[in-house]
């Protein structure tokens, strides 16, 4: 059972966005994000929602995959909307008892929930059309500069591919656990919420164990294949930028022109 | 001068106590003494607990010997300038296939040592394919390491010891966690590559059927060794070996037991030819 979970959520399929290099996705998605938040004016959605669902399409991924990413932070995204109706204070367009709603409430809750649903699924396209492996090489790439102020990058991207490869058997080991335990009477099911909190320490422990040991012989092999760190080390896969990553950055500086003009048309 | 020579290797583990006082003193690795010399397909045998292990992590410098020396292809292995390349010189496959894949994908995997190396990344490619190749996995190249049989995992750690090009590979039980077939896979691997690349290989095992193949076998027992020879001597001494509560393979033990019943058989057969043929020829077929 705990076998079925997929890492990352990779979607297969060959299309450009699919083929762009990872950093381009990354930094392309970071200026998204951004962009969202950077302005107030309501124009400013329409052009940000038309430039994901171009996105969307090119990537060939189905939209109802892209909608079920939303699916997790459904709650935050009902308790931001009621927060922001309940606590804006302007114009009163309904009341009943200490509640208040106000237009101005209304419409900060809708401009919220529009920016959210619209950075969750700009950075879904992003996972669903990177592998883990491929995302892992670009946060070493982005983030090489920071090698400068002594941030061990090439260590962090490391120990994200290790931790990327040992979840599956991790997970493994977690179902041979619980399954050696229910064979002994063990009672993974039934109790409030606390009792069943304390029946997974049993399977902690042997697994902290287990993960440990693995810990050290993955060390013992990676030093006898000779790992000694980033220096001096070759990639057997370097990221290298092709034509479509310049046009791809250039659509994404036009975008966010845009995004500006439009945006500013607010103190104007 | 061999490529391996390892003099006279002692190996203490120390045990401390909570508060760091010595509680005693293991010696796992008492005073061997072993040559090798290049091409050779060396077995090590021994129960659990004979040294066997520890003395393969001396040949790639995981370990350090307390006393005594180990020199590979010239280099000893206390240089530490010297340590990327003798690990380099002798790779070594673990035990866990789990535990020593590192890539998420085979291919990266392989690609590993080469990378750590510092060969250039077209190179890289080459060698990853014709180590793929050696041990039959390139089909698997853009599988999962997770998706694969033990057998098939194993195959790819040695692969990924041969992207280094190494010219001897120590094989700390490599088919303990395997199922026979695995075992059978991986067994042939390693002989091919002896036989084509002769790239020295030293295998520990205590599977008894696995040495069969070797060149020279040497049975190490309380940190010593305790027997040393081809395999048709070692396994002419069946009653030595079970007093090291080690077992032979089936057939030498069958045709030990026929022999100690009166048929007048020849010592040490291996396989179920030879024993088939000696028969034929004690009963005049």
């Amino acid at each position: 059972m705990l076998r079925d979970i997929t890492i990352g959520q990779y979607y297969a399929a060959d299309s450009v966005i699919h083929r762009l290099d990872p950093r381009t996705k990354l930094l392309a998605t970071l200026a998204y994000l951004v962009s969202l938040f950077l302005f107030d004016f309501p124009g400013v959605y329409v052009l940000a929602a038309f430039f994901l669902a171009l996105v969307v399409i090119l990537s060939k991924v189905p939209f109802g995959y892209m909608v079920k990413g939303l699916k997790p932070v459904l709650f935050l995204l009902l308790f931001t909307v009621l927060m922001n109706m309940l606590f804006t204070k302007g114009e009163v367009l309904w009341s009943y008892w200490k509640i208040t709603i106000t237009k101005e409430g209304v419409m900060q809750a809708f401009y919220m929930a529009v920016r959210l649903i619209l950075l969750i699924l700009g950075s879904n396209v992003m996972t669903l059309t990177t592998t883990p492996t491929r995302l892992t090489n670009a946060i070493e790439a982005v983030m090489r500069p920071l090698k400068v102020i002594r941030v061990p990058v090439h260590e962090i991207a490391m120990m994200m591919s290790i931790a990327l490869r040992f979840i599956p058997i991790l997970l493994d080991e977690t179902d041979k656990i619980m399954k050696a335990q229910q064979a002994r009477g063990a009672d993974f099911e039934s109790g409030n919420f606390i009792q069943r909190a304390r029946s997974m320490v049993p399977i902690l422990v042997p697994l902290f164990i287990s993960a440990f040991r693995r810990a050290n012989d993955l060390a013992m092999a990676m030093e006898a294949r000779c790992y000694h760190g980033g220096r001096g080390r070759t990639q057997m896969k370097p990221l290298r930028y092709a034509l479509r990553d310049w046009l791809a950055y250039a659509v994404v500086l036009l975008y966010l022109a845009g995004m500006a003009v439009i945006g500013r048309r607010i103190f104007w | 001068m061999g490529i391996i020579n390892i003099n006279k290797v002692t190996y203490e583990y120390i045990r401390r106590d909570e508060e760091n006082n010595v509680e005693g003193i293991t010696t796992a690795v008492d005073g061997v003494s072993l040559a090798v010399e290049p091409g050779e397909f060396i077995a090590i045998l021994g129960h659990n607990g004979s040294g066997k292990s520890t003395l393969a992590k001396h040949i790639n410098a995981i370990l350090y010997p307390s006393e005594g020396s180990v020199v590979v292809d010239g280099m000893d292995t206390r240089e530490d300038e010297k340590l990327l390349e003798i690990r380099q010189t002798a790779g070594m496959v673990f035990q866990n296939p789990d535990n020593q894949i590192i890539g998420q994908v085979v291919e990266e995997d392989v690609g590993f040592g080469p990378e750590n190396m510092g060969v250039p990344t077209k190179e890289i490619w080459e060698r990853v394919e014709e180590s793929l190749k050696a041990v039959g996995m390139y089909e698997y190249r853009a599988f999962s390491p997770n998706k694969l049989s033990g057998g098939r995992k194993q195959r790819v750690s040695i692969a990924s010891v041969i992207a280094m090009h190494p010219k001897c590979i120590i094989l700390d039980e490599p088919t303990a966690m395997l199922d026979p077939q695995g075992r059978h896979e991986v067994i042939r691997a390693i002989r091919a590559l002896n036989d084509v690349e002769k790239i020295t290989m030293i295998l520990i095992t205590h599977y008894m059927e696995e040495v069969i193949y070797a060149d020279r076998v040497f049975v190490m027992d309380r940190g010593k060794v305790a027997m040393s020879g081809t395999p048709k001597e070692i396994f002419s001494r069946v009653s030595e070996l079970k007093e090291l509560r080690l077992g032979v393979p089936q057939v030498t033990e069958l045709a030990y037991e026929l022999k100690r019943a009166g048929v007048p058989l020849p010592d040490g057969i291996l396989s179920r030819k030879e024993l088939t043929e000696a028969l034929c020829r004690v009963f005049g077929k």
